[in-house]
């Protein structure tokens, strides 16, 4: 029988290699210089549904809700051993925070009809970890944070030891369920040769839109629609088109999405200036070290 | 979902285990004093238990709760998901709320976007500040009145965030321990007690815990007078023994920051900052740590800090009292060989003692 796993991934900004370049002038950081990646905790989460699919079988569905181009972390996906991949993506979608966020993925979830729902527990670009709990809500499935490892699987039965920072816990419940997964879980496999050579060329429809409307620049409306459906044909032949969902395909009801959906807005937003500060300067030789102790221990700081 | 209800109190969503409140919620009781009195509506703690429930009751009065709406039932011992948000949540459609804060731990991370989902209201994680404030939607003239300002960096602490939400509450977010200050408790204040009769007829807990340990922490940043803090400009897990060996000498505790912890130099207890543990040490010695400000919410409130750094244009030294541009590698010899000779020895052969883990005086 086995078991579908849908596991939810994100393309995020790398925050963590902030470097000087992309740093501006100004001082303040330029986000659109920081490479895109698969948010780290995200493959930890893929390899947990993959281990899930060795040991018992069934099937490994990936879903991004994002930009056309986050089609790289499914493509990600793909080499490393998803069977199924899903873009949502909607223009209606945008300015989501995690509530709206949650409500879209749980209406697409919906339709997959999923056994175990696999998270990232959080996504570095925010780090706020709420997307898999509030999603668990909304479908109904018993929430399982923090999860380290899966210990069995036995028919509806999941045993997980979930790492709560200050303690361990083992849990035992029915699924459906949906879990969290921390990046001790596991370590994620790396990408397969022969499925990278398979599925490089896996695309969306936006983005085949994207490249005809590039190559046949000097064509009208029509023609660049016909070649497109003509490539997207061609690639769904080989299995190599990223099925493409927008929030009419999920039945999704507009008052929830997007900025309208979301009840949290963003009242200010400062850039932090990495400015020089009023600090006391000692050099490292020394005496200039010596100075400093004798100050710290001066006016009782330390000693 | 709740209506914006402008006489709504102020909650903090108390945390216990075994009638022991967790700092966090103390500490949230202080912020929460702050922003009821802004808004002149009354504080309340909210505290879910098995039983005895009284006696907690009472110190969440003493730190500075006006009301204290207590929940007791057998499937409220330990902590559940679905159990507790279920209680939570119905507290909330009694007596609308226009704030609700809980602690960023385990179990505040768990149990506040799961009660945000079922409110279909907004929360903001891993607040670092939270003020009342106005504001004014875009395309509107209408000004929002004393909204709850929820403060975070976002994007690898490139910018800071203030959040707000207006039009569906509660308003509800987040807090780190030991970003918010601890009161001093008052020996004489009482809150009202408001007991709450859960409905749990028919009501099955969706999960079953079958073994659990606790884990004491490996260090107590939060109680350390000194702390010696190394990033990854230390280089690499040998070089980090200088900072150990500088906080001995110090006697102070090892801090890090998340870089170090990403590359392995020294365990996730020592971890200072937004997502690890804030702190304000008499002094603060950061020691190849670049400054990121998830690092600096974590450390900048302490009394004096030291940066030693080889890039003087490093933002640590934006908030640092003393800087040394340098090679830690060099450096911190040097400072170890200075405070032997300089200090006297019987002072730093001892650690200094933790200060009382409650009370909070010896903050800063």
């Amino acid at each position: 029988m086995g078991y579908h796993c849908v596991v939810c991934v994100k393309q995020v900004p790398d925050t963590k290699g902030i470097t000087g370049e992309a740093m501006k002038d100004d001082g303040t950081v330029n986000r659109a210089a920081l490479p895109a990646i698969f948010n780290p905790e995200d493959l930890n989460a893929l390899e947990t549904a993959l281990a899930v699919r060795d040991g018992h079988g069934g099937t490994v569905t990936v879903v991004t809700m994002g930009l056309p181009k986050a089609s790289d972390v499914l493509r990600e996906s793909l080499f490393r051993g998803a069977d199924r991949a899903v873009l949502l993506t909607d223009r209606r979608a945008a300015g989501s925070d995690t509530l709206a966020t949650s409500y879209i993925l749980a209406c697409a979830i919906r339709r997959l009809d999923a056994d175990i729902v696999l998270c990232g527990r959080q996504a570095i670009d925010g780090d706020t970890a709420q997307v898999g709990p509030q999603l668990a809500e909304k479908l109904s499935f018993t929430l399982v944070t923090y999860l380290e490892q899966l210990l069995e699987l036995r028919g509806r039965t999941l045993r997980a030891r979930r790492n709560l920072g200050h303690g361990w816990e083992i849990v035992e419940t029915q699924l459906p369920v949906l879990a969290t997964v921390l990046d001790t879980a596991n370590t994620p496999r790396p990408p397969a040769a022969r499925r990278v050579m398979k599925f490089k060329k896996a695309r969306c429809r936006s983005e085949v839109e994207q490249a005809v409307g590039r190559e046949l620049a000097a064509a009208g409306d029509e023609e660049k629609a016909a070649e497109a459906a003509r490539r997207c044909d061609a690639l769904a032949q080989r299995g190599l088109l990223i099925e493409q969902w927008n929030l009419d395909d999920v039945g999704a009801d507009l008052a929830w999405c997007g900025f309208k959906g979301s009840p949290t807005k963003v009242h200010r937003v400062q850039s932090i200036v990495l400015a020089g500060g009023a600090y006391r300067e000692y050099p490292p030789t020394d005496p200039g070290v010596a100075q400093l102790v004798r100050e710290l221990i001066e006016d009782h700081t330390i000693g | 979902m709740i209506d914006v209800n402008r006489r709504g109190e102020v909650w903090i969503v108390a945390e216990q285990e075994g009638g022991a409140i967790a700092e966090v919620s103390l500490e949230l009781l202080g912020k929460g004093r702050e922003l009821a009195d802004t808004l002149g509506v009354p504080l309340a703690a909210v505290l879910l238990t098995a039983a005895d429930g009284e006696t907690t009751a009472t110190r969440l009065g003493q730190y500075g709760a006006d009301r204290v709406y207590l929940v007791e039932h057998d499937l409220l011992r330990h902590y559940q998901t679905a159990t507790y948000a279920r209680v939570v949540c119905e507290l909330a459609a009694a007596w609308s709320p226009q704030v609700v804060l809980y602690g960023a731990t385990a179990l505040g991370r768990d149990l506040a976007p799961t009660v945000a989902s079922a409110l279909k209201c907004g929360l903001t994680a891993d607040c670092t500040d939270l003020q009342i404030g106005d504001h004014t939607p875009p395309g509107s003239k209408e000004l929002q009145k004393n909204l709850l300002l929820q403060i975070r960096p976002a994007f690898g602490g490139s910018i800071i965030a203030t959040i707000v939400n207006y039009d569906r509450w509660p308003q509800m977010a987040t807090v780190r321990e030991g970003v918010m200050v601890m009161p001093q408790p008052d020996g004489h204040r009482r809150a009202v007690l408001v007991r709450h009769a859960a409905a749990f007829d028919g009501f099955r807990p969706p999960l079953a815990v079958l073994e659990s340990e606790r884990r004491e922490k490996k260090v107590n940043l939060k109680a350390a007078r000194v702390i010696v803090a190394g990033g990854a400009g230390v280089g690499d897990k040998a070089s980090f023994r200088l900072i150990w060996e500088l906080a001995n000498c110090l006697g102070g505790a090892v801090g890090a920051s998340r870089a170090a912890i990403d590359l392995g130099f020294v365990d996730k207890d020592h971890q200072v900052g937004q997502t690890g543990t804030t702190v304000r040490p008499a002094l603060y010695v950061a020691c190849g740590i670049s400054g990121a400000v998830q690092h600096r919410a974590g450390m900048e409130e302490s009394a004096k800090i030291l940066a030693i750094n080889t890039d003087p244009s490093a933002p640590i030294f934006a908030v640092a009292h003393y800087g040394i541009v340098g090679d830690l590698r060099v450096v911190i010899p040097k400072l170890i060989r200075a405070v032997r000779s300089g200090a006297k020895p019987e002072a730093l052969a001892t650690p200094l003692a933790p200060p009382e883990a409650e009370a909070g005086g010896a903050r800063g």
